[in-house]
């Protein structure tokens, strides 16, 4: 065969955003030799872009708040369909997590006793959010980043995993390609971490960069694993929605957390008419009060606005099917309205959304501290992923673990604001941990120099074919569908011919052709993704159309309400001995008496 | 309607040349957004790097027009669009291919730097108390997104390629931020001296012009940090006390 250049560690990490840096520093530290893959420069995953905070229960702003407050808000949110075990582990361990990056270097924002400060979020019941401006993310990263230098663990930039390597069962490591000189690697790995984060670019309008397409997912499902919740997909309420070039890109929660107001063209707080059953005792029922909870009276309940994101998405896509959208096709956000209530109102913003002022006032011309915004839902998170065991983050296949946004449980129908970037520190550094137990128990694999060589050919036939389509109107196309077949609202016959038109797709996907050579080539990376993203595309389909029902980010307009049987189970996706894909359902095990005591308790 | 005339450098490490392309505009479009309309239009293998779209992550770098910045956030109602907008990779750089600069010389640089070292905890929680007055100068240097355009324009780099002797302004504003963290232990001046050719720095401020964070990077990191150079190692008192320490 071909002899590609082979990189040997104990323990591979695939992906280096908060999760993957903190999986790698957990088995560097454990003693394990450790590289870790990504497809950009190292700092500049997506988790950079993360802007409110992260969720921990430490209480320093209200110290009524504690892991057991946060466990049942954790379910709440996620309408009872999450992994309860995960759900438990991420409340009680992420303030020792964040404790631990201020011990790094990260430098959070302080509340006047000088410990670090707390913000509000979307389904928090208390002030949670860890944070620093609106640039959270970017501390997460840089202070992993920099911390992980000095652990000798060995980066390999700009580097896209293509497949996994497998020896039997057990995953033994994986094929890349280099993408400066397009040459293909081979990393062998005792035990590989997937950490490749989200799905959105499956979507048109979307805050994911393009780095989004799902490849953790794909590469696990290819696999072997199995992917659960792949129905749930989190549409943000608030996306820039004007000038086109930047639609769907995030406006953080954080603005309704400081105060910021959702209004319709009429100028009327929508938020208020339709407040949830098992929310009304938690939400506020008048603007005054609203406000008493912003600024932090500690008796006040939530306004409306902070509400869970998949409700808050609806009823936006509510005022505008109705006719009281903003111009562009969005609703308005006023922050600036504040100066209402407090002196310097302008300054206020500016330091608080530091990011969100100059995102503004650079992409739409527009000064928040004086005028409403206009924002729309956009694709922003994926609640399914990879089934993994919640305390040791293996998925089903051997030797195969998943951390952060392409593994799922946690976060059930519905992801609350703040739990992801808590959610990779939490469970990054537990597969961390396990990957380098296993590397320690397992030897290397055998490579299978046939598979290697069949997945390296057919990577390269976009190259070989005389003509064909051009990947990124495949893309673009995929995009669209999806968007208008399974988005926000979603119907049983648009689902199915959404199907059939993934079909279609897969075929042209097939045939695409890419003009240049190998080097740094960015059409042949589209060509490439193609593939995960039908996969994970198909498996929203699926798992969509057989929910029937209505549940946290999956909403059905055939199946308007919830249905307690749908309760009981997860839905899972797998890779059957044909090659189709197979769904089944996994009854979601009984919770423990404690923790149903939790619940009860919590109210 | 209306169409406008983008003139990309392509080529890898060694040749290149300029290539003229032509695309639609829209309203609010940016540079990165051009770039990208060409790529799936009649370059699909033009190297670009970028991920969000929004001045967070710092990949978008280049010059256009001559001027070092992020693709991403410059507006084509900004710049003149009756002649060619030229496109090019920064240049303190090695360029890889088309758009790209082979910029990982900056992460073997942030590695000899050393890393920040806490002192022991000494709240009663086993943490630290900081209030926020002690932290917003290191938040300050903490917003740099890593785009290098500092890097860029600075003339040691960039015209007297000392690369060797000097770290730049992005790793002065980074060795600022662990110097003057309330926590950190740590003593950098004698490398900033030493190996890090703070002395190099002529205070130019090129560097603070472009930095799309607004980091006020020489008068608020650079400044200071010289300062305190020179009090350690200029500074007669100073220099007896070491004398007598490395004993
Ligand atoms: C604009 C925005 C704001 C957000 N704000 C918040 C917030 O305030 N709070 C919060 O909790 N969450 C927030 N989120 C969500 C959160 O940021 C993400 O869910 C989280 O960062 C995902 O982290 P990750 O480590 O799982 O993956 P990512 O950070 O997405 O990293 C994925 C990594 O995998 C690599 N990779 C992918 N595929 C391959 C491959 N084939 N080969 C090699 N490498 C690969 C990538 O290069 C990258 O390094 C926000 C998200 C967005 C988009
Ligand atoms: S001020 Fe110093 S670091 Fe900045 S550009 Fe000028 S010489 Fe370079
Ligand atoms: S200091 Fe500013 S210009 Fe320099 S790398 Fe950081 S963000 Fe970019
Ligand atoms: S793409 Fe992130 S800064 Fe431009």
């Amino acid at each position: 065969m071909t002899d590609y250049p082979t990189f040997e560690h104990d323990v591979i990490v695939i992906g280096a955003g908060g999760a993957g840096l903190r999986a790698a520093i957990e088995a560097s530290g454990a003693g394990v030799s450790v590289g870790l893959i990504c497809k950009s420069l190292l700092g500049k995953a997506h988790t950079v872009m993360a802007e409110g905070g992260m969720a921990a229960a430490m209480g320093h702003n209200d110290d009524r708040d504690n892991w057991k407050v946060h466990f049942s808000d954790t379910m709440r949110g996620g309408q009872y369909v999450n992994n309860w075990r995960m759900a438990e582990l991420h409340a009680k361990e992420a303030p020792d997590r964040v404790r631990e990056l201020e011990s790094w270097g990260a430098v959070f924002d302080r509340t006047k006793d000088g410990r670090i400060n707390q913000r509000n979020f979307g389904g928090h019941r208390y002030p949670r959010l860890a944070h620093v401006g609106d640039r959270t993310g970017l501390e997460l990263i840089r202070t992993l980043q920099d911390h992980g230098i000095h652990q000798g663990i060995e980066v390999y930039m700009e580097v896209t995993v293509l497949s996994l390597l497998k020896d039997g069962d057990r995953v033994i490591g994986c094929l890349a390609y280099e993408r400066e000189h397009g040459r293909f690697r081979i990393y062998k790995a005792k035990a590989v971490i997937l950490a490749t984060g989200g799905i959105g670019r499956a979507y048109k309008i979307t805050s994911n960069s393009w780095e989004g397409t799902g490849d953790g997912h794909a590469l696990a499902y290819d696999a072997g694993a199995e992917l659960i919740d792949m129905e749930f997909i989190q549409f943000h309420p608030t996306g820039m929605v004007w000038p086109p070039s930047v639609r769907g890109i995030l406006v953080t929660e954080g603005v309704r957390g400081e105060g910021g107001i959702l209004r319709n063209s009429e100028g009327k707080r929508f938020m208020f008419d339709d407040i949830p059953d098992n929310y009304k005792d938690q939400t506020s029922d008048t603007e005054e009060e609203g406000w008493r909870y912003v600024t932090g009276d500690k008796n006040a309940r939530r306004p409306p606005e902070l509400l869970t994101r998949d409700h808050v998405a609806r009823c936006i896509m509510r005022e505008v099917k109705a006719g009281r959208g903003s111009p562009h096709g969005g609703v308005y956000l006023d922050i600036a309205w504040i100066k209402e209530k407090i002196k310097d109102a302008p300054e206020h913003i500016k330091k608080k959304l530091p990011s969100m002022y100059h995102q503004f006032k650079q992409l739409a011309n527009l000064d928040i501290t004086t005028t409403p915004m206009e924002v729309g839902p956009t694709t922003h998170y994926v609640m399914g992923g990879i089934r993994v065991n919640a305390d040791t983050q293996e998925s089903t296949v051997p030797g195969l673990f998943a951390a952060g946004e392409c593994a799922a449980g946690i976060n059930g129908a519905n992801r609350l604001g703040g739990n992801s970037l808590s959610d990779l520190i939490v469970f990054g550094k537990r597969a961390g941990e396990h990957a380098a137990i296993f590397a320690k128990e397992n030897g290397h694999g055998t490579l299978d120099n046939a598979a290697i060589e069949q997945a390296a050919k057919a990577a390269l036939e976009p190259f070989e074919r005389d003509g064909g389509e051009n990947p990124y109107t495949i893309q673009h196309d995929l995009q669209e569908m999806m968007q208008a077949n399974v988005g926000i609202v979603r119907q049983h016959d648009e689902m199915v011919e959404a199907l059939n038109g993934l079909d279609a797709l897969k075929s042209r996907a097939a045939r695409t052709f890419v003009p240049g050579n190998i080097d740094f080539n960015p059409g042949w990376h589209t060509a490439l993704d193609l593939h995960n993203l039908l996969v994970v595309s198909e498996a929203i389909a699926r798992a969509a159309i057989e929910r029937k029902e209505s549940r946290g980010g999956h909403f059905r307009e055939d199946f308007p309400g919830k249905d307690p049987e749908f309760a009981k189970f997860n839905y899972s996706l797998k890779k059957s001995e044909g090659g189709g894909m197979e769904i089944s359902k996994i009854p979601i095990p009984e919770m423990p008496d404690y923790l149903k005591e939790v619940i009860e308790e919590m109210g | 309607m209306k169409k406008a005339t983008f003139s990309i450098r392509r080529g890898g490490r060694e040749t290149a040349e300029m290539v003229d392309y032509q695309t639609e505009i829209s309203e609010g479009m940016v540079v990165l957004d051009a770039v990208h309309q060409i790529q799936a239009e009649s370059a699909p293998d033009l190297a670009c790097r970028w991920n969000c779209k929004a001045g967070k992550c710092g990949s978008c770098s280049a010059e256009i027009n001559g001027m070092p910045k992020l693709m991403c956030m410059t507006r084509l109602d900004t710049i003149p669009l009756d002649q060619p907008v030229t496109i090019e990779p920064i240049r303190a750089f090695p360029p890889i291919k088309d758009l790209i600069a082979d910029v990982s010389w900056n992460y073997e640089v942030k590695k000899r730097i050393k890393k920040f070292k806490p002192r022991a905890p000494d709240a009663e929680d086993g943490t630290w108390r900081m209030s926020q007055e002690d932290v917003d100068r290191v938040q300050e240097f903490r917003k740099c997104i890593e785009c290098f355009l500092c890097q860029d324009v600075c003339h040691v780099l960039r015209d007297h390629n000392k690369h060797e002797e000097f770290i730049g302004p992005r790793f002065l504003v980074y060795a600022a931020a662990l110097e003057m963290h309330p926590l950190d232990t740590e003593d950098r001046t004698g490398d900033l001296k030493d190996m890090h050719g703070i002395g190099y720095c002529n205070i130019t401020k090129c560097c603070t012009k472009v930095c799309p964070e607004h980091i006020t990077i020489t008068d608020n990191a650079i400044i200071p940090l010289k300062e305190r150079v020179v009090d350690e190692y200029y500074d007669p008192l100073k220099r007896l006390v070491r004398l007598f320490r490395k004993k």
